[in-house]
């Protein structure tokens, strides 16, 4: 029976992709339409309210995020290696650059955690009541209190809400690529059946992708 | 080559669980199984509908003897009712959670839920979803979803009560309505049970896509699949939508971000624009899988095959598409520039033009057929007129300046129950006794059945046609006691007469309660095929097995070939070899083959 | 039962009448459509019951008629909506020269209406509220600048085919011209919370002059 019906619910013949791929995908154009309503929502919220959204790179730290924005398509990079060597059947090769995705992607998670930190110290917060941004450097140099504030409320909570929602889809991501490393060791993984490498990589492209048009909109215009 | 063993690798997966003998647990609660995974979606919304029709009556009472005790209601505590009459905070509450539960805990589920998981893999001639897991995953999302909403209204401050919509900046902070935990997991169960279509979508997606039987082209699916496949899009995409507008709300709500709130320069149409961007599509969701269950019944009743299938089939897509460049038609009056509102008035308007596509070509099903009048046929034929009254009364709100006077009035209350319960539920209705003998073996009992659907017709009709006129005299919706404005005491009258035609429709309904349970247990034993049907669910015995067919089954033909010349019987079932010569061949699409080369079974 | 008619309660403002009218368009429309459709409908089951040994036609369909009813339907529809345009920027965005101005301003639970002063001009400190009272003349259209100070509710004005959302944050412009002095009830027709149901005002229209000496009236009493 097992067997039977594995093979039973193969995709219809003919299917040029399994089903797995394809719920990835179909899953994909979900997550699109996610980030169109939060890219939305700000586009509207900014069009509406400009006062409240300061220069590009007096609040934000443009050049950390740059930085972290190449680590995260080097990840991607990696990704695509991972999935190269698989299709070879190069075990060794799938372990070693999907370790070297976690530990980009862990890397990237970090420095959003730590950006966000001194963000929170500079009155950079997505709580309305309590926002008070003086813009980068004012705060170390001590004259936080007497600093103009930059911006307004939903400067603070569009960021976080954008960055935040795609961090947490990094971080989901990292957790998959850790099962599925952790499935590679125990040699799951073949050039027979790449499926799970494969829609890993589907997902994390896509996360990358999302990141790139929401740094360019958030940070650079 | 190397996919096909990955399918195997990923299907061993997905199916391990079943070679070996179930546990009661594999097999009843955590069932994989999508039959199973239907029938508990039948449960968990025929007790969701019950209680949204307990909310409705409480509301009943107070719009037919404002101010009254509730009888037998002495016990609600004095936030609610104290000593049995109920509180205007409390009102809003009923409404909300009314709304609420009826539209995503009630119609949502049974229509997407129920219908989706049991007829899509039988209907294209697959043993299963193609990911059973995922499938499981979506019901048990569902009911912390739904716990989390009745428990709602025990919690500090109350429920909900800024209605379904729960607009900004009414819902956006609990200083207007003294309501904050209670819209907090108001928004939280919503995020849940987005996370449990989405679940299902992707599933159905995936399932009908890929999954269909050799032979069963995308032209000789049953409209009910195609309809639940054009639903599924259509949630995939609007529910995310939702997810990201109620997530912000709850930031709103709780850390106190300004998104919706204008004090620190937040903008409440946003919300509005959200969600309507998702809430019309919405509507479609809850109307779609209906016009489907409609269109198989009345071709199986009438015996005849349904009148222009592709047209059909175009108007279920247009409709799919109109569907999202129209839901300013809700924001008419809200300050959003008048020029949009013209041309949101036309795209609405548009829409009609399908849905009389449909209404037409169900009334051509019936010309020249064979009507047997059965209680799946008679809820059916309910949806029909039903929902053209509906459908019509949305031409008024449509109309821009028409809808100045009638918006967020009872005008607007007829139509929704008009489509809603005339529409979708009446759908339900009909599927639900249609399809019960595959569910469970046995059919519900015709007389009761009968008599359940003439009472609920007449008494429907009693309590929803006079809110039109309520609607024209200028009553408002979501209004406590009307009889605070002077121009509205002389329709108390009628607010009674309304209430008290509630209270029979809702007794009534325990006649299809006690029907449906005493069938499951005593109902006349149904074969494989009652109904004389011809699509592939009745090819196999009724409740079907696990892994649903022996084998693949082939596809010969469309599903609608009733009275057939050349068919022996007055039904052409599609899983049929034609006779030798015979009319319809095989279509050229895929061979039988069981699986690619490079699979051993 | 009495008021069940589907006629609409008389309406007392210049563009009343144009509404009116169109919804009399569509009911007429609609009503045939209803008729005709359910008439067919009744007609089929009664007609093609299941009789003994009966059998039904083999037939999937008719694309001429199909045709034939999608154009008549897309036809009928957006004719409709061409037809109403017009009306729809006459109430909502036309507003008339001249007007007579005031601000009303929503918040849970009542509406305060701010009269211009001596100068004529609202928004100037000598204006003068009220609460719950909207006062206007005859044959002179009256400009409201509505406004809300927490949530949004909605400004209606039933015999005056008046209906508008108010925003907080926004001032959104509403205009009509009374035909027949008299006292009118302003309601609220959106949800705002418990109080929702009795945030209820009052409109009086004064025939041109008795609106004068109301003034007149009205601004000694605020003087003091
Ligand atoms: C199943 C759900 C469902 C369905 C199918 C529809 C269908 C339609 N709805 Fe409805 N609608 C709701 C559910 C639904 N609606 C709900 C829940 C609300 C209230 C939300 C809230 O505020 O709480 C609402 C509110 C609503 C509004 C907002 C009113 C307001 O708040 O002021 C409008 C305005 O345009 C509207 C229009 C329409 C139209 C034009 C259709 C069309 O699709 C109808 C098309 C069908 C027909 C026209 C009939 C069949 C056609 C013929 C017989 C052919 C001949 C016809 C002509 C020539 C006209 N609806
Ligand atoms: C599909 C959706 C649906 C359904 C079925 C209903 C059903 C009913 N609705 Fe509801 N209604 C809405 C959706 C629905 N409603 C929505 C979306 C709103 C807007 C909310 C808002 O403004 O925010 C609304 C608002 C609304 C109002 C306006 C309130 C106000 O504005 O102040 C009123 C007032 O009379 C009302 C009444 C009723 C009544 C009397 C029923 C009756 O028909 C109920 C009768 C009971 C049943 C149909 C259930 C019977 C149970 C079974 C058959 C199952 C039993 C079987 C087993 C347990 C095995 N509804
Ligand atoms: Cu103000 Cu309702
Ligand atoms: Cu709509």
């Amino acid at each position: 029976m097992s067997i039977a019906s594995a093979t039973e619910r193969l995709p219809m013949p003919g299917m040029k992709v399994y089903n797995l791929k394809l719920g990835m995908w179909v899953f994909l154009l979900s997550e699109i339409m996610f980030f169109t309503g939060l890219i939305g929502s700000y586009i509207i919220l900014r069009f509406a309210h400009p006062e409240h959204f300061a220069e590009p790179g007096v609040v934000l730290n443009v050049p950390l995020t740059a930085f972290n924005t190449f680590v995260l398509i080097c990840s991607s990079v990696t990704m695509v290696k991972a999935f190269a060597a698989v299709e070879q059947g190069d075990q060794k090769g799938l372990r070693r650059w999907l370790l070297a995705t976690i530990v980009l992607g862990t890397f990237f998670v970090g420095v959003q955690a730590v950006e966000y930190s001194v963000l929170w110290s500079e009155g950079f917060v997505p709580i309305a009541e309590q926002y008070h941004a003086v813009g980068r450097g004012a705060a170390h140099a001590g004259e936080a209190a007497t600093a103009a504030v930059l911006g307004g409320p939903l400067y603070g909570a569009t960021f976080y809400a954008m960055t935040g929602f795609h961090g947490a889809h990094v971080s989901i991501g990292v957790l998959c690529l850790i099962f599925v490393y952790l499935r590679a060791r125990k040699g799951a993984y073949s050039a027979g059946s790449v499926g799970g490498v494969e829609i890993m990589g589907l997902y994390w492209h896509f996360v990358d992708l999302v990141w790139i048009i929401l740094f360019t909109i958030v940070y650079l215009i | 080559m190397s996919t096909t063993e990955a399918v195997v690798q990923t299907h061993l997966d997905e199916h391990g669980d079943h070679g070996h003998e179930q546990s009661f647990l594999r097999k009843y609660i955590f069932s994989t199984d999508h039959k199973t995974i239907a029938k508990q979606f039948l449960f968990m919304s025929l007790f969701f509908l019950l209680v949204g029709g307990i909310l409705a009556t409480m509301m009943r009472w107070q719009l037919g003897f404002p101010s009254q005790p509730m009888p037998g209601a002495g016990g609600f505590p004095d936030t609610m009712a104290p000593g049995g009459i109920i509180l205007p905070e409390f009102y809003n509450s009923l409404v909300t959670m009314h709304g609420t539960i009826m539209i995503f805990f009630a119609i949502m589920p049974l229509l997407v839920g129920l219908f989706g998981n049991l007829l899509i893999p039988l209907q294209i001639g697959a043993p299963d979803m193609a990911f059973p897991r995922l499938n499981m995953a979506s019901f048990w999302l569902a009911v912390p979803a739904g716990l989390l909403m009745l428990a709602s209204f025990f919690v500090e401050g109350g429920a909900a009560g800024a209605g379904w919509t729960s607009y900004a900046p009414l819902s956006a902070s609990g200083e207007w309505t003294g309501v904050y935990l209670g819209q907090q997991l108001w928004l939280l169960s919503l995020t849940i049970l987005g996370f449990s279509s989405l679940a299902g979508a992707v599933n159905y997606i995936t399932t009908v896509i890929s999954l269909r039987a050799p032979g069963m082209t995308w032209f000789r699916l049953p409209l009910t699949t195609w309809a639940l496949f054009i639903t599924a899009i259509l949630v995939l995409l609007a529910i995310p939508i939702l997810t990201g507008a109620l997530i912000m709300l709850l930031f709103d709500q709780t850390i106190g971000t300004g998104f919706f709130r204008p004090e620190v320069g937040g903008e409440p149409i946003l919300w509005q624009h959200l969600f309507w961007f998702f809430g019309h599509p919405e509507v479609y969701i809850l109307i779609l899988p209906a016009m489907g269950i409609t269109s198989d019944v009345l071709a199986n009743r009438a015996r005849k095959p349904i009148f222009g299938y592709h047209a059909m089939v175009l108007a279920i897509i247009s409709i799919g598409f109109l569907g999202w460049i129209v839901w300013g038609h809700h924001m008419f009056q809200s300050g959003m520039n008048p020029l949009l509102g013209t041309s949101f008035m036309i795209s609405t308007m548009a829409i009609a033009v399908p849905s009389a596509i449909k209404t037409f070509n169900w009334l051509g099903t019936l010309h020249r057929g064979d009507i047997h009048f059965d209680t799946p046929m008679l809820h059916a034929l309910a949806f029909v007129s039903m929902f053209i009254i509906g459908g019509l009364s949305g031409i008024f709100m449509a109309n821009t300046p028409v809808d100045i006077y009638i918006h967020d009035t009872y005008f607007i209350v007829a139509h929704i129950h008009y489509v809603l319960f005339g529409g979708s539920l009446f759908a339900i209705f009909a599927g639900i006794t249609f399809w019960f003998p595959k569910m469970f073996g046995r059919m519900m009992h015709e007389g009761v059945g009968k008599v359940h659907f003439f009472l609920t017709f007449i008494l429907y009709n009693l309590v929803f046609f006079p809110m039109h006129n309520l609607g024209l005299e200028g009553m408002m919706r979501r209004i406590y006691d009307p009889n605070e404005y002077e121009y509205l005491q002389p329709l108390q009258p009628l607010n009674t007469f309304i209430s008290v035609a509630v209270f029979c429709l809702i007794t009534v309904q325990v006649l299809f309660a006690g029907n449906f349970i005493w069938s499951i247990f005593r109902g006349r034993k149904a074969g494989s095929n009652p109904w004389k049907s011809n699509t592939l669910e009745w090819s196999v015995p009724s409740p079907p097995p696990h892994g649903n067919f022996d084998g693949m089954p082939t596809v010969y033909r469309g599903p609608y070939e009733y009275s057939h010349p050349d068919a022996a019987d007055d039904h052409w079932p599609q899983h049929l070899p034609p006779p030798r010569g015979g009319a319809s061949e095989p279509h050229p699409a895929p061979a039988p083959s069981l699986a690619p080369e490079g699979v051993a079974p | 039962m009495e008021h069940l008619s589907w006629l609409l309660p008389e309406s007392f403002s210049t563009f009343g009448q144009e509404i009116d009218r169109l919804y009399y368009v569509i009911l007429w429309i609609t009503g045939i459509v209803f008729v005709l459709t359910e008439g067919l409908l009744v007609l089929f089951l009664f007609r093609y019951r299941h009789r003994e040994g009966g059998k039904a036609e083999h037939s999937h369909g008719n694309t001429t008629l199909e045709m034939l009813w999608t154009a008549g339907t897309a036809v009928l529809v957006l004719g409709l909506a061409v037809a109403s345009t017009s009306v729809w920027h006459h109430v909502k965005r036309n507003v008339p020269e001249g007007a007579l101005e005031v601000i009303v301003t929503a918040k849970q639970f009542e509406w305060t209406v701010t009269y211009p002063g001596a100068d004529g001009l609202v928004g100037t400190d000598d204006d003068f509220n009220q609460r719950n009272t909207l006062n206007a003349p005859t044959a002179r259209p009256i400009l409201i600048h509505l406004r809300s100070e927490d949530v949004i509710h909605s400004f209606f004005i039933p015999e005056m085919r008046v209906k508008q959302d108010a925003l907080p944050g926004r001032s959104i412009r509403v205009w009509f011209e009374a035909t027949e002095p008299g006292e009118y009830v302003i309601g609220c027709a959106e949800l705002c919370g418990l109080g929702h149901y009795r945030m209820q005002g009052r409109l009086t229209v004064h025939a041109t002059d008795a609106y004068q000496d109301w003034l007149e009236g009205a601004m000694a009493e605020a003087a003091q």
